[in-house]
């Protein structure tokens, strides 16, 4: 079965350090002062945690099985990874079109930084990590990976 | 109104080249202490609304914070400490009673500390923890005198009636503490690491929620001077039911629950209006004398069958072995006894750190009563207020305890940082609050892991110790003074306590 990051919103505490993790670990250095403090350009954060009242969940890509952004993508960049079952994107294809941006149902994939004509999604950190560091760094558990 | 005199408690350093302004630090901060300004892209802390709880420093993911004791430049003076300065200050301005939170901080000495425990050498062997077995179950109630057995072709067994027991697996519970000083949460990863390790968790006084009716075997339910949420099915659901007569952090007062945490969820536990203060009684007004005290005994016993241990517990204070004694002969099946060092959840400071008995002092003076009297075996006792560790416990069972409450170090367990704000419900670790957005912060599944790990670590250290001691039952080092030394203690403590000094023999 395909590990999947799951979502508990009851213990989400909104301190964002998924957020801040997830940009670090997608920085050119992945060190924490030097990307915020030194690099000129920051990658966006590929979770987000979404707030409304007393409730907020850290939300990502959520990999689903039948994907909108992958049957939507003109060119074949969005795909799956046969091995993973993850959904990534391949920049080199990528021509900037938008398509999964606008199908996605969760709103989970952004256009990436500034000047770029690719997007930003949650890659689960291209398998290089056993648990994804937004799921290691949840002080709460909110996030697990399953 | 004028500027106050009163000065920051905590300093707030925030290193400059560390701190990213990820806000984490603002966002976790229910005082409002850090704020962002995205003008200059910089965290500014406010220092006076700090009360040290240590939840950015934790949180801060490049450790750019400290926080720490403002250093006061005072002139010194031996009699004029910061703190009593301040406490001062703060009546001067307020003119009210000063609450607090947790045990008392006093530098009372802590006569563990003075104790020390002995271990085989040639002429006893000691046993090997991880080779044999070490037993450390424990059965809490009324032991009988001596027992009849039958004998016969039909039947063989016991003649007499054995006295409803509590079994645990470890010598050590959790203290009463009401949901409403702590959250929904946290009593959730106190009742299930219970269940899980096979001992009890005390409901404090605030009744129980429904949610925990189906874990009521593991939960000892009180019954206090406020009568809180006391009905049928409550005395029903649990696995037994104390009697609340004191509490060590404040003798001879109510429990405390200020309003600010009767949410509409402890409005509806508690039957009282949300927003309102709950105030229990001073005394119980239906008990002035042991007689009054042993209607009530015998009135729960009536409605619990006689299936269940009903426990009376009491503050250690200057009399307690006689009033110990006295409620053993109430009918207690257990005498439950919470030194001065006991937390609380609130409780004006002046009672919590002045009044009341180290509960070492306290314990060895109700059990050498109990045996003098010939009426120990008649309820077990268990023992509160300041246990720290499994040494504490193992020599809490040396100086003749059946078992030990633990709350504050349980509290700890679960994240606490003994900020001591118990009682203002802006608890950042989730623990003693009932704010929605604060209670989040502590996931009931790992806060029972923690828990249980704790008490796991515990009954191993607690075997190891009894090994070397060449013990193999916890019961056999239950009273056995002999095993304890004292340490730096006065001969007069020393007595009292009933443990010989360092270097004498047997």
């Amino acid at each position: 079965m395909v590990k999947r990051i799951r979502i508990h919103e009851e213990y989400c505490i909104g301190c964002r350090l998924c957020e801040i993790i997830c940009m670090v670990k997608h920085s050119a250095s992945g060190k924490i002062i030097k990307a915020f403090r030194k690099e000129s350009e920051r990658p966006l954060p590929r979770v987000r945690v979404e707030e409304e009242g007393y409730t907020s969940f850290a939300l990502q890509c959520r990999h689903c099985d039948e994907a909108p952004c992958v049957e939507n993508c003109l060119t074949g960049a969005m795909h799956r990874d046969e091995a993973t079952g993850v959904v990534l994107c391949d920049e080199d294809l990528c021509v900037g079109c938008w398509m999964c941006v606008m199908s996605c149902p969760f709103g989970v994939v952004e256009r990436k930084e500034k000047g770029k004509t690719t997007v930003s999604k949650c890659d689960v950190c291209a398998g290089k990590e056993e648990i994804p560091p937004c799921v290691k760094n949840c002080p709460n558990e909110a996030l697990t990976y399953e | 109104m004028a500027k106050s005199l009163l000065f920051p408690e905590f300093k707030i350093e925030r290193d400059a080249e560390r701190c990213i302004s990820c806000q984490v630090c603002v966002r976790q901060c229910a005082n409002e202490v850090h704020s962002y300004d995205p003008e200059d892209d910089t965290v500014y802390s406010a220092e006076e609304h700090c009360v040290g709880c240590q939840r950015c420093v934790t949180l801060c993911p490049t450790g750019a914070l400290e926080i720490r004791k403002r250093e006061i430049g005072f002139r010194p003076n031996a009699n004029w400490d910061v703190a009593s300065i301040r406490n001062l200050y703060k009546q001067a301005e307020t003119g009210g009673v000063l609450l607090t939170g947790m045990g008392c901080d006093k530098p009372y000495p802590i006569y563990w500390d003075h104790l020390l425990l002995n271990a085989s050498q040639v002429t006893n062997p000691s046993i090997d923890p991880l080779r044999e077995p070490i037993e450390i179950r424990t059965f809490l109630g009324k032991k009988e005198p001596f027992l009849e057995v039958a004998w016969s072709e039909e039947f063989a067994g016991l003649k007499t009636r054995l006295a409803p027991q509590l079994e645990l697996s470890i010598p050590v519970l959790f203290s009463a503490m009401s949901y409403g000083s702590i959250s929904y949460n946290a009593f959730r990863s106190l009742v299930e690491a219970a269940k899980e390790i096979g001992t009890f968790c005390n409901s404090g006084e605030g009744g129980l929620h429904p949610g925990f009716y189906p874990l009521g075997d593991w939960i000892i339910v009180q019954v206090a001077s406020g009568r809180f949420g006391v009905t049928p099915e409550y005395l029903e659901v649990a696995a037994a039911v104390e009697i609340k007569i004191g509490q060590g952090a404040k003798p001879g007062i109510g429990g405390h629950l200020p309003g600010e945490k009767v949410s509409p969820e402890i409005s509806r536990t508690r039957r009282i209006p949300v927003g309102s203060d709950a105030i229990s009684p001073a005394p119980h007004h239906d008990i002035y004398s042991i007689e009054d005290l042993e209607r009530l005994v015998f009135a729960l016993k009536e409605a619990t069958r006689y299936e269940k241990p009903i426990s009376v517990k009491i503050a250690a204070v200057h009399n307690v072995a006689a009033i110990a004694s006295g409620a053993v002969r109430a009918g207690a099946d257990i005498v439950a006894i919470d030194g001065i060092r006991g937390g609380t959840g609130a409780a004006p400071q002046v009672i919590r750190d002045n009044v009341g008995i180290p509960i070492e002092l306290a314990l060895a003076q109700v059990d050498e009563r109990l045996r003098k009297e010939g009426i120990r075996h008649r309820a077990s006792i268990v023992i509160a207020g300041g246990i720290r560790s499994s040494s504490d416990v193992v020599k809490a069972i040396a100086l003749g305890a059946d078992a030990v409450y633990i709350g504050t170090s349980a509290l700890l367990a679960l994240g606490c940082h003994l900020c001591q704000k118990c009682y203002t419900g802006k608890c950042n670790w989730g623990i003693a609050t009932q704010d929605p957005y604060l209670t989040k912060r502590l996931n009931p599944q790992m806060g029972k892991r923690r828990l249980v790990n704790l008490l796991r670590a515990w009954s191993l250290e607690i075997k190891e110790i009894l090994g070397g001691m060449g013990i193999n039952a916890i019961e056999s080092l239950r009273g056995n003074r002999e095993q304890l030394r004292a340490v730096g203690l006065t001969k007069e403590e020393a007595q009292v306590l009933g443990v010989k000094m360092a270097g004498e023999g047997w």
